[in-house]
């Protein structure tokens, strides 16, 4: 593991072309009948090539993927990936949704990670207002964020054992993802799906003694964590179904547009957090993980000690956190506290014109990136003076990052496939919106 | 390098090239540094009371496909607004510079009804392959069903 | 004296003769055995699809142990499974599949439906969203919840559990001809279906 500063001689996109002609032969770019037609010679015995499909009803491929592997024998050549099969239209639903309602649509879209997609959608919606959250509010988001990194990164080391065979990581993994989500759940209301992150701030400060469970978590998951690296990464089998499987160059993982654990596994150095701070990610100490082969071993490892390093932020942020409000104090935008509703009528009517109606928002479209745990999460926001979103764009990175999945699967053998999916860490909700 | 009219939004600089002009514009941004597209998507200002961000040199369409541009070695993004008329709604795919655009091509096809010329396989790929319409423009409506409910008076 | 090692001494029993029926051995109808064993090793399929499938793992990891009521053995094959748990929303992509895992499964067979989405649609009443999986199969149990917490997914399971050991849920199947048999009328043409385009409304 090295950190690195970000490749500075990147600048032959050979490879791209490369991937370009590679694009001709790992993905499978054909329709349902012809893939009936594809399959091969029945009477030629050496002709072995077929068409697999592979879910969308599947126990390894992480939510409603559906795979069509074409393969010769155990090895797959083509694939592709279908995926629409949890299309909600939740970009057409924000639509008709107000600001304030906005952050309920698209937390859950990644649902392991729920409130980064709140925190894109948050951040671009104050940018289109033009108004500054409170510092004790930035400080709060980011402790929320950096324990949600770390609950989805271990419910990835779950799911990454359980495909692999290792099933008691799948028991393990939910362990110390209970103890978040209690956490969660004193501070925001909900395990998940929080709307807790909303334009302005946050939805309700930390409950008092929130210091004493922060402690209890960081004394609890580190040890439990060097427990997962005990059982896992020495293990020789996890070892030979990883290493080596799925790999990935730099130059092929930026034309693909590949973001997060993937582009750093292949050695890359970009993490949004250090390199386009946003938050208050400049003030806090951490350090980016690269890997060195590009391949599941270096993924897995690089999300296990991810967790590590957000601990480590979370230290940080216990020290530094500081007093003040959680919310924006202007009123056009933040509700009034009940109690002030008993007495003011002014604060009656924001409460009324905030909830039924919403508020407005200025003109003009915005894109904002927050550093998810699977890669870029960016929203495009683009508002007409009105208050719904005109246009709301969730960039998902697990949408772009399964484009690489035919390029990772191609010449393996069927078994890495779902090593490569697992290590691939989609989350379908965000894939299909 | 051609020169396409320029803004810039919130600290990025936003360039409006003419979907003719998209696929020169991508190439030489990428020749500067661009080296990932972040993101391919469109928005249909159908209701939209008049956008007052356009530069005077811009006539606005219907449509208008967004790509995002990102360049790590000096921390910088673009956003590239195409001009994308409804009765012609075809642009060049930018799949031969960087085939990550590969599914958002494909997403703002499959929900918008707007072609890219180029791309390798232009179908739908979040809705049936048998669904008719494109959902996300304003002329198609959400698709609410109303919801009543037994002691309700009035249909919501 | 023999022992048995859970038992105890037993050395008695043979000598006990017809008297020993009374508390040596347990009497039960047939029927009611199938319930009680049907009930408690319920296997369900794995359906989840969205947020609620992350709480139905939760559900089945060790904090909130689905073991406890045999159900912690999660099929991957329908023909193998008896429940289907529906967690999540269902797209309309997803319709025909649910529907072919569904016929799949071997009677009896149940369904819960997990989440306001498999219930009713959800928040998401639009184009893209089945509104309540009931519209495709036939639920027995439904979850409420945006995702309902593992306690909630639990009660649902042990009113399932009740309502299969008490025999509740076959009488109903055998009553309206086993449930999978839909019966779709198409809706009578009218002049006020043709819904006037809204934009922008709520």
């Amino acid at each position: 593991m090295s950190t690195g500063a970000p490749e500075g001689t990147v600048t032959d996109l050979g490879s791209a072309e490369r991937v370009h002609r590679r694009d001709g032969s790992a993905v499978l770019r054909v329709s349902e009948a012809e893939a009936f037609e594809l399959a091969g010679d029945p009477d030629n015995p050496d002709d072995e090539r077929m068409i697999l499909n592979m879910g969308p009803s599947h126990p390894s491929t992480h939510g409603v993927l559906r795979l069509m592997l074409e393969m010769e024998g155990e090895t797959v050549l083509r694939t592709k990936p279908v995926i629409g099969y949890l299309h909600t239209g939740m970009e057409k639903t924000g639509e008709n949704l107000s600001y304030l309602q906005g952050p309920t649509n698209v937390t859950r879209m990644d649902y392991a990670a729920p409130l980064f997609s709140e925190l894109a959608f948050s951040l671009a919606t104050e940018k289109l207002l033009g108004i500054e959250v409170p510092p004790r509010a930035t400080w709060i988001r980011m402790l929320m964020c950096e324990l949600n990194r770390v609950a989805s990164h271990l419910l990835f080391q779950a799911t990454n054992g359980m495909d692999l065979g290792a099933v008691s990581m799948m028991i393990y993994g939910w362990r110390e993802r209970e103890e978040v989500l209690r956490f969660f759940e004193k501070v925001t209301g909900l395990r998940m799906n929080h709307n807790y992150i909303r334009p302005g701030g946050v939805a309700a400060d930390l409950p008092d003694g929130w210091q004493d469970d922060v402690r209890r978590l960081l004394d609890l998951i580190p040890p439990r964590l060097d427990e997962y690296d005990t059982l896992l990464t020495g293990q020789p089998i996890f070892r030979e179904r990883l290493q080596g499987v799925g790999v990935m160059t730099p130059a092929e993982a930026l034309a693909l547009s590949a973001t997060g654990p993937i582009l750093r596994s292949t050695g890359y150095a970009w993490d949004l957090r250090r390199d386009e701070p946003y938050l208050a990610y400049d003030q806090v100490d951490f350090d980016v993980l690269v890997g060195t082969y590009g391949d599941s071993f270096d993924r897995f490892a690089i999300r296990l000690n991810e967790t590590r390093e957000s601990l480590r932020i979370v230290e940080q942020i216990l020290d530094q956190m500081p007093s003040g409000d959680y919310r924006t104090q202007d009123k056009k935008v933040t509700p009034p506290p009940r109690a002030r509703i008993d007495d003011s009528m002014e604060a009656l009517i924001h409460h009324f014109k905030i909830f039924t109606e919403g508020f407005h928002v200025p003109e003009g479209e915005v894109y904002v990136a927050v550093e998810s745990p699977r890669g870029e999460l960016g929203c495009y926001l683009v508002s007409d003076g009105g208050p719904n979103p005109y246009r709301m764009h969730i960039r998902g990175p697990s949408f772009v990052n399964l484009q690489t999945l035919p390029h990772l699967m191609e010449g393996g053998l069927i078994a890495d496939a779902v090593a490569v999916i697992s290590s691939v860490d989609p989350i379908m909700g965000e894939v299909d919106r | 390098m051609t020169t396409v009219p320029e803004t810039s939004s919130f600290g990025q600089r936003v360039l409006y090239p003419l979907p003719d002009q998209l696929f020169a514009t991508v190439s030489d941004l990428r020749d500067e540094g661009f080296l990932t597209a972040v993101d391919v998507t469109a928005v249909d200002y159908l209701v939209h009371p008049g956008r007052t961000d356009l530069p005077a040199d811009v006539s606005p369409e219907r449509f208008e496909v967004v790509v995002s541009l990102h360049a790590h070695q000096n921390h910088e993004r673009v956003r590239l607004r195409v001009q994308v008329p409804v009765d012609d709604p075809v642009v060049p795919s930018l799949f031969d510079l960087f085939p990550g655009t590969e599914a958002m091509e494909r997403e703002v096809f499959d929900l918008f009804g707007i072609m890219f010329d180029g791309h390798p396989d232009m179908t739908r790929i979040l809705l049936p392959e048998e669904w008719e319409g494109h959902p996300l423009r304003k002329d198609v409506d959400t698709g609410r069903i109303p919801v009543q409910f037994r002691e309700a008076p009035v249909q919501r | 004296m023999r022992r048995l090692p859970i038992l105890g001494d037993v050395s008695r029993v043979a000598d006990d003769g017809l008297e020993g029926l009374e508390h040596n051995f347990v009497t039960a109808r047939i029927e009611d055995l199938v319930k009680w064993s049907r009930a408690r090793s319920c296997w369900p399929a794995t359906f989840g699809l969205a947020c609620c499938a992350i709480e139905m793992m939760a559900t089945g990891a060790a904090h909130y142990d689905l073991a406890r009521y045999g159900m912690e053995v999660f099929r991957a094959s329908p023909r193998q499974a008896d429940l289907m748990i529906v967690a999540g929303r269902v797209s309309q992509k997803m319709a025909p599949i649910l529907r072919q895992i569904y016929d799949q499964m071997m009677e009896p067979k149940w369904v819960i439906s997990m989440g306001v989405c498999a219930s009713s649609g959800g928040m998401f009443n639009n184009y893209a969203i089945v509104q309540g999986v009931d519209q495709v199969v036939p639920v027995d149990v439904y979850a409420p919840g945006c995702p309902p917490g593992p306690e909630t997914l639990m009660h649902a399971i042990l009113t399932l559990h009740e309502s299969i050991r008490t025999g509740e849920l076959t009488r109903r199947r055998e009553a309206n001809d086993g449930g999978a048999a839909i019966h779709v009328e198409a809706p009578p043409p009218d002049d006020t279906t043709e819904q006037p385009v809204q934009l922008g409304s709520r």
